[in-house]
């Protein structure tokens, strides 16, 4: 177990280390940093002096690893558009995506893992059926056209929640069902998976022999075997989400990372974003590494291949 | 395992039209998707005005279901009054170039990286699946609208960014399906014949995959047509006037709540392609894809 922790914990640091490198080299291919930084109606010689103040004359290795020390220091730079240190906005922001990222997971077991157990108990049955109509659903229907008929009908029509904004709770209730809904159906499936295994096992059969109720059976001893690989899975999607929650905050103007990216990209604020996209790679690369770890914790065949 | 998807003789291109047709769901995602690449490839002939035509004395007239609604306009027009009907019909090329493009693209990546780690293993198996691994840890949103706003936003630029990240999924499955492949009897029997590997690789290997790549390649396609729609959604996929339909729900946002029909026309037409190509998929999986193995 602990050579293969080893060897995961290798490979996500090398990912993080790789992630740093392209996210580096790719914002500063994509246009001149010192343009940028001199700000609109900036004269040749004002770039000129940026580009050498700033380093940025230097080859891009060097820059790299510049960069790189002082990233580990935990000096990011400041924000051309925000004019403040960059750690700064992240800290500010990254609570609200914490939460709606939370609240997401929680909407998606909520609804998950009863239809998941449902749909299993009742194979083909009429709520088998709906869930697969809402992962269908899920498939084809444009993740931002979704949030705008919510809007319409429980923001505009209804006036249950706000519109848009972060202040209060009210405010995360419909951002937190369309990033949810999207990850349901793997935790329907993966749950409907587990319960129709494990009603076929001996100890399930022995215990509905023993005389055990249906509903007893099925919620404590098939769905406590249904639910193990649930956690890994969490894991993973929280580390989905994360990369679709830019489309969805931007679209209910929610404070979070999301929406920073959103506007550090369309204001070129180029430190803003590279920071963002490397915080979201590490976090996604912890969050299945935390996953496999689990895996393998359970089911030992994992860390032996 | 040569299917006949493969190889069409007359015969068993006959046998595989027949489970083509007995299988619901794929019929139904062939029809939906082929009244769509209809649209497309006649537009030209079927729109009733240029779908570029502004008339700003004809601004936001509603749709045929209403009583005000102008018999020249069936589905009414948009805020710069141009025909929403001819919009719509025009949207469907740039779901179907972008879905097109970036599936060859993201394909041609995928299935080179995936067809090389699972031939040859060993380091080079080590060296791709880091490559995928990383990839998998950039958040695809981010990059695309970093790319678009930071170079330009054209639909070649979106077809580029798209193509060049989505082929991640592809390579996984290249890379497990010709692995399989690469144990079987025949790719042993033409490595003892002296074949060279591109030769192998090529002639042996690529065909016996293909129905999986087909698989995968079509989930892909509608996943890039619903990321540009949000891209350009976003304001930083295709430019204006083009009329790519996530740019007209980002245009006719603003005037959602009382002309709701501006947004759920192409929202829907949107959820329609991508239903009609995952079903599509769904469909070739279960009629070409061996069992266990998609």
């Amino acid at each position: 177990m602990l050579h293969y922790c080893l060897k995961r914990l290798a490979t996500a640091f090398l990912v993080a280390l790789f992630v740093s490198i392209l996210s580096f080299f790719l914002i500063r291919m994509s246009g001149d940093v010192a343009i940028a930084l001199a700000g609109e109606g900036a004269r040749l010689e004002d770039i000129e002096a940026v580009r050498t103040s700033h380093g940025l004359d230097r080859p891009l290795i060097v820059q790299y690893l510049d960069w790189l020390g002082r990233a580990a220091t935990g000096d990011f730079g400041n924000s051309l558009y925000f004019k403040s240190p960059v750690m700064e906005l992240i800290a500010d922001k990254i609570g609200n995506t914490v939460i709606l990222s939370l609240a997401a997971l929680l909407f998606a077991l909520a609804l998950g893992i009863p239809l998941g157990v449902l749909s299993a108990v009742y194979q083909g049955g009429l709520i088998d059926r709906l869930a697969l109509g809402i992962a269908v659903v899920g498939q084809a229907l444009p993740n931002f056209f979704f949030a705008l008929i919510l809007v319409m009908f429980f923001a505009v029509s209804l006036r249950w929640v706000p519109v848009s904004g972060s202040e209060t709770w009210l405010h995360f209730v419909l951002p937190s069902i369309v990033l949810g809904y999207y990850i349901t159906p793997p935790f329907m499936r993966i749950v409907r998976a587990g319960m129709v295994d494990a009603l076929e096992m001996d100890f399930v059969r022995t215990a509905r022999a023993k005389g055990l109720s249906k509903a007893k059976v099925v919620l404590k001893h098939a769905l406590a075997n249904a639910l193990v690989p649930v956690v890994a899975l969490s894991g993973v999607q929280l580390g989905h989400l994360l990369g679709g929650s830019i489309v969805i905050e931007t679209i209910f103007a929610l404070d979070g990372l999301g929406y920073l990216a959103y506007q550090s990209i369309t204001h070129k604020d180029f430190p803003v974003t590279q920071v963002i996209l490397l915080l979201l790679a590490i976090t996604y690369v912890l969050l299945t590494l935390i996953a496999d770890l689990i895996n393998a914790w359970i089911d030992p065949r994992i860390r032996v291949s | 395992m040569t299917s006949a998807f493969l190889s069409p003789s007359a015969s068993s291109a006959g046998a595989f039209i027949n489970k083509v047709l007995s299988h619901r769901g794929l019929t139904l995602g062939l029809i939906l998707l082929g009244i769509i690449v209809f649209m497309a490839v006649f537009a030209p002939l079927l729109v009733p005005h240029d779908p570029y035509d502004q008339d700003l004395a004809r601004r936001m007239l509603p749709p045929f279901w209403n009583p005000r609604a102008n018999p020249a306009h069936l589905l009414g027009t948009d805020n710069l009054g141009r025909d929403y009907l001819s919009r719509m019909i025009y949207g469907a090329r740039i779901s179907l170039l972008i879905g097109f493009s970036v599936m060859v693209i993201s394909g041609l990546v995928g299935t080179g990286l995936g067809l090389l780690a699972g031939y040859f293993g060993g380091r080079v198996d080590l060296f791709i699946t880091f490559i995928v691994t990383t990839r998998l840890a950039i958040p695809v949103v981010l990059v695309a609208l970093a790319v678009v706003a930071f170079i330009g936003n054209s639909l070649l630029i979106v077809i580029l960014v798209l193509g060049l990240l989505k082929w991640d999924r592809i390579a996984v499955v290249m890379r497990a399906a010709t692995q399989q492949v690469r144990s079987l009897d025949y790719v042993a029997a033409a490595e003892a014949a002296g074949a060279s590997v591109p030769r192998i690789i090529l002639r042996e290997v690529l065909p016996n995959v293909f129905p999986q790549l087909v698989v995968v390649a079509t989930v892909e396609a509608a996943s890039a047509i619903l990321l540009e729609a949000a891209l350009s959604f976003l304001g930083l996929g295709v430019q204006p006037p083009l009329p790519s339909w996530g740019l007209m729900i980002s245009e006719a946002k603003t005037m959602m709540f009382f002309a709701f029909w501006t947004i759920a026309l192409p929202g829907s037409m949107l959820a329609l392609l991508v239903f009609a190509i995952n079903l599509v998929g769904d469909g070739l999986r279960d009629l070409i894809v061996p069992k266990g193995r998609g």
